[in-house]
C-alpha cells in the first residue's frame, strides 16, 4: 500500500512565538519541528505500510528550514519526503495549501492519505476534508483506528458519544486524532538513516500552480486574561455553593 | 564541538525518552529501591541507545563518542541518578574492557546480549578493605586445570542483584600490588555466587547495590577478559571511561538543577519581588552556571582528545574531580535557595543533594582522583 503521510513543520511550541507586526503572520524560524500532532499520522502510516510492504511518502508546505521537522519524521521510517517551499505561498489559506498538497499526492500516487485532525500552529482543522475534495476520494476523519487492507479502509471516528465505524473503499484520505496509536521514537539508525532519505524540493511553478490566497489576517487579539476563580468559604453551608456551581456546569 | 544535526536531533530523542520513560516512573522505583533494568534496557537497546560506540558485529550502533556524552548529559537530566548510574555501568564501566580486550566467544556470549538489553551486568572492583587502593584487592581466582576457582568477597556493586554476570578484578597469581591480577565474566547464576546483603544507601536509592561473596565459583579460565595478569591495566583503562561518563552527566544533572532553580526562584517572592531579582541569589547562580559550563566544554575537550586516540587519563581525572566537587556545591545551593521547601522529601532538592553527593565518592574518590593528578604531574614524590 502507498501510504502519503501530510506532516508539516512548525515552530518549537516550548519556544515563544512571534508574529510580524504588518502581516501578523508567524515567524518561522529556520529551526522548526515536526508538528506533534503529525508523528501519530507517521506512525499510523507507517504501520499500515509496513504490513503490507507498502512505502511511506511525506508530503509538505511550508517553509523548509534545515528540514529538521521533516527529518524528524523520515528517522521514524518514512521512505521520502516532498516539500513545497514557496515564497508566494506565504500567509496560505486552507484551501490553497489544500491545493498544494492535493497536486503533489496526485504526482506522488497513492492508495491512502493520513493527516493529522488539525495543525497545532495553525488549528483550521479542515485542509484533510479539502484535499479529500480536490482528490474527488473519500473523506474519513477524526480517526481514532485505522484498519486497512483487500482496497478498503475502516476507522473509528471520534464522537460525543463514543465512535462511529466508518469504512470507504480505497484511495481515501484519513485524519486522525493524537493517540491513534503511540508514535515510535527515532532510533539511532533512523536518525543516521535519514540524513540520506530524498527530499525533494518543490516550487509553485514546479506544480503548475498560481496560488489564489484570499484570507488575510486583519488584527490579532491577545487571548484574554483568565478570570480570578470563586473562593467559597466554609462557614457551615458551603456545600449548598459548591452545588449550585456544579450543577451550573453541569457535571452533575 | 562539532556536533551535526544527527547529534542535536540524537540529543532530542534522548531527552523526550527521559522525560516520558523514566521520570514519570522516579518515584515509585525509590520507594522500591529497584528500578526494572532488564525492561528498561531492552527498550533503550531497541533504540539504540546500548553500545552506541561499539562493533556492529556484536550488536553495537558503530557512533561516534559525541553520542556518548549526549547520552550521559541527557540521562543526568533525570529526576534521579540512579538511572544514569544504571545505564552507565551498563555501557561504559562494565563492557568496554569485553569490548576492547575480549574474545570473540566472550563478545558473542555476553556484550551482544547486553547490548540487546536481554542482560544487565555489574563492574566488580571494590572490596571491603580495598576501594580506589585498587592494588590491595584480595579476591582470589586460582586455577584449576580449565578453571578458575574465585573465592572473595566484593561491595558496593551497582546492578548487582538484578546482574546477568559480572566483570570480576581478582587476583590470578601472587605476585603482589598491581601485578597478577585478570578480569574475568562470572555469570551470576553460577553455584557459590551471592549477593549475601542489597546495601541501604543515603541516595541513589533506587539503584540496587550489593556486596557480593565468592565461595568456590568456578568458571572457564576463557571467560578470562584479555590477557591474564593484564587485569589491572585494563581495568585502570576502563576506569578512564567511567570517569568521562560520571561528567559528562554531571553537567546534564547541574544544568537541569539550575534550569529548574531558575524557574522556581524566579516566582517566588521574597520582600516583594522574585527571589532571583535579589543580587545575591542571582549572582551566585550566575557563579554556578558559569563553572558547569567551564565543566562541560572541558568535558569536551576530553571526548576529543579521546576521538583524536589520545590517552584521556588527565581529562577524565580533572573533569571527575571536577564534576564531584561541583555537583556537589550545586546541590547544596539549589537547596538552599529553595529555602525551607527545598528541605522537604517533596522537593526535588533533596533527592538531588543525596543522589549527587556520590559523585565525589564513586568510581574513584576526589582524594584518589588528586593522587592520579598529583602523580601525573610530578607533585608526588
Amino acid at each position: 500500500m502507498q501510504v502519503v503521510v501530510c506532516a508539516k513543520q512548525i515552530p518549537d511550541p516550548a519556544t515563544p512565538y512571534e508574529l510580524e507586526p504588518d502581516t501578523h503572520l508567524l515567524v518561522r524560524p529556520t529551526e522548526q519541528i515536526l508538528d506533534d500532532t503529525d508523528r501519530y499520522g507517521v506512525e499510523m502510516g507507517l504501520q499500515l505500510a509496513q504490513a503490507s510492504e507498502g512505502t511511506v511518502t511525506l508530503v509538505s508546505m511550508g517553509p523548509a528550514g534545515n528540514m529538521q521537522g521533516i527529518r524528524q519524521a523520515l528517522a521514524m521510517g518514512a521512505d521520502k519526503a516532498v516539500i513545497v517551499d514557496d515564497p508566494s505561498l506565504r500567509g496560505s489559506d486552507a484551501l490553497t495549501t489544500a491545493r498544494v498538497l492535493a497536486e503533489v499526492i496526485k504526482r506522488e500516487g497513492f492508495d491512502l492519505v493520513i493527516a493529522g485532525t488539525e495543525s497545532t500552529d495553525g488549528y483550521s482543522g479542515v485542509v484533510p476534508q479539502m484535499v479529500a475534495e480536490l482528490l474527488g476520494v473519500p473523506a474519513l476523519t477524526y480517526a481514532t483506528a485505522v484498519t486497512a487492507g483487500d482496497g478498503s479502509v475502516t476507522i473509528h471516528r471520534q464522537t460525543a458519544a463514543g465512535y462511529d465505524i466508518v469504512e470507504a473503499d480505497l484511495p481515501a484520505v484519513v485524519s486522525v486524532t493524537a493517540g491513534v496509536v503511540e508514535p515510535r521514537y527515532p532510533t539511532f539508525k533512523g536518525i543516521m538513516e535519514a540524513k540520506k532519505k530524498p527530499v525533494e524540493t518543490l516550487s509553485v511553478s514546479d506544480l503548475g500552480l498560481e496560488p489564489d490566497i484570499r484570507q488575510k489576517v486583519v488584527s490579532v487579539e491577545p487571548a484574554p486574561e483568565r478570570q480570578a476563580g470563586e473562593i467559597v468559604e466554609d462557614d457551615g453551608e458551603a456545600y449548598l455553593r459548591i452545588v449550585e456551581l456544579l450543577e451550573k456546569v453541569k457535571v452533575i | 564541538m562539532p556536533f551535526t544535526e544527527e547529534h542535536h536531533h540524537f540529543r532530542r530523542v534522548v531527552r523526550e525518552f527521559v522525560e516520558r520513560e523514566i521520570n514519570p516512573h522516579v518515584d515509585d522505583w525509590e520507594a522500591k529501591g529497584m528500578m526494572p533494568l532488564h525492561d528498561l534496557f531492552a527498550r533503550m537497546a531497541q533504540l539504540g541507545f546500548l553500545g552506541l560506540e561499539y562493533d556492529p558485529a556484536y550488536g553495537g550502533q558503530g557512533a561516534d563518542h559525541l553520542f556518548t556524552v549526549i547520552l550521559a548529559e541527557e540521562f543526568g537530566r533525570a529526576d534521579h541518578g540512579s538511572i544514569g548510574m544504571a545505564l552507565g555501568v551498563q555501557v561504559d564501566m562494565a563492557t568496554p574492557a569485553l569490548h576492547r580486550f575480549g574474545s570473540d566467544e566472550l563478545k558473542r556470549r555476553f556484550l551482544a546480549p547486553t547490548l540487546r538489553g536481554e542482560m544487565v551486568c555489574s563492574i566488580a572492583v571494590t572490596e571491603p578493605d580495598a576501594g580506589s587502593d585498587v592494588a590491595a584487592i584480595r579476591t582470589r581466582a586460582v586455577r584449576d586445570g580449565d578453571e578458575w576457582v574465585i573465592n572473595g568477597s566484593k561491595t558496593f556493586i551497582t546492578n548487582s542483584l538484578q546482574a546477568d554476570w559480572i566483570c570480576l578484578l581478582a587476583r590470578t597469581s601472587d605476585e603482589g600490588g598491581y601485578r597478577g591480577m585478570s578480569q574475568i565474566i562470572v555469570p551470576t547464576d553460577v553455584p557459590g555466587f551471592e549477593v549475601s546483603k542489597k546495601l541501604d544507601k543515603l541516595g541513589m536509592r533506587a539503584s540496587d547495590t550489593g556486596l557480593l561473596t565468592f565461595t568456590d565459583v568456578r568458571v572457564p579460565v576463557a571467560n578470562t577478559i584479555g590477557e591474564i595478569g593484564r587485569g589491572f591495566q585494563q581495568q585502570m583503562a576502563q576506569f578512564v571511561l567511567e570517569r568521562m561518563w560520571a561528567a559528562y552527566g554531571a553537567v546534564g544533572a547541574c544544568e537541569r538543577a539550575l534550569e529548574r532553580t531558575r524557574e522556581y526562584l524566579g516566582q517566588r517572592v521574597v520582600f516583594g519581588r522574585p527571589l532571583l531579582g535579589h543580587e545575591y541569589v542571582s549572582y551566585r547562580l550566575a557563579e554556578l552556571v558559569a563553572q558547569v559550563d567551564l565543566l562541560k566544554h572541558y568535558n569536551y575537550a576530553a571526548a576529543e582528545a579521546y576521538m583524536r586516540g589520545e590517552d584521556p587519563t588527565r581529562f577524565a581525572t580533572i573533569a571527575k574531580l571536577t564534576a564531584g566537587r561541583l555537583t556537589r556545591e550545586v546541590a547544596d545551593w539549589v537547596l538552599q535557595f529553595h529555602g525551607g521547601t527545598g528541605y522537604l522529601e517533596e522537593t526535588w532538592t533533596a533527592r538531588f543533594l543525596r543522589d549527587q553527593r556520590l559523585g565525589s565518592i564513586g568510581g574513584g574518590s576526589d582524594e584518589t582522583m588528586l593522587q592520579v593528578l598529583a602523580r601525573m604531574d610530578g607533585f608526588w614524590v
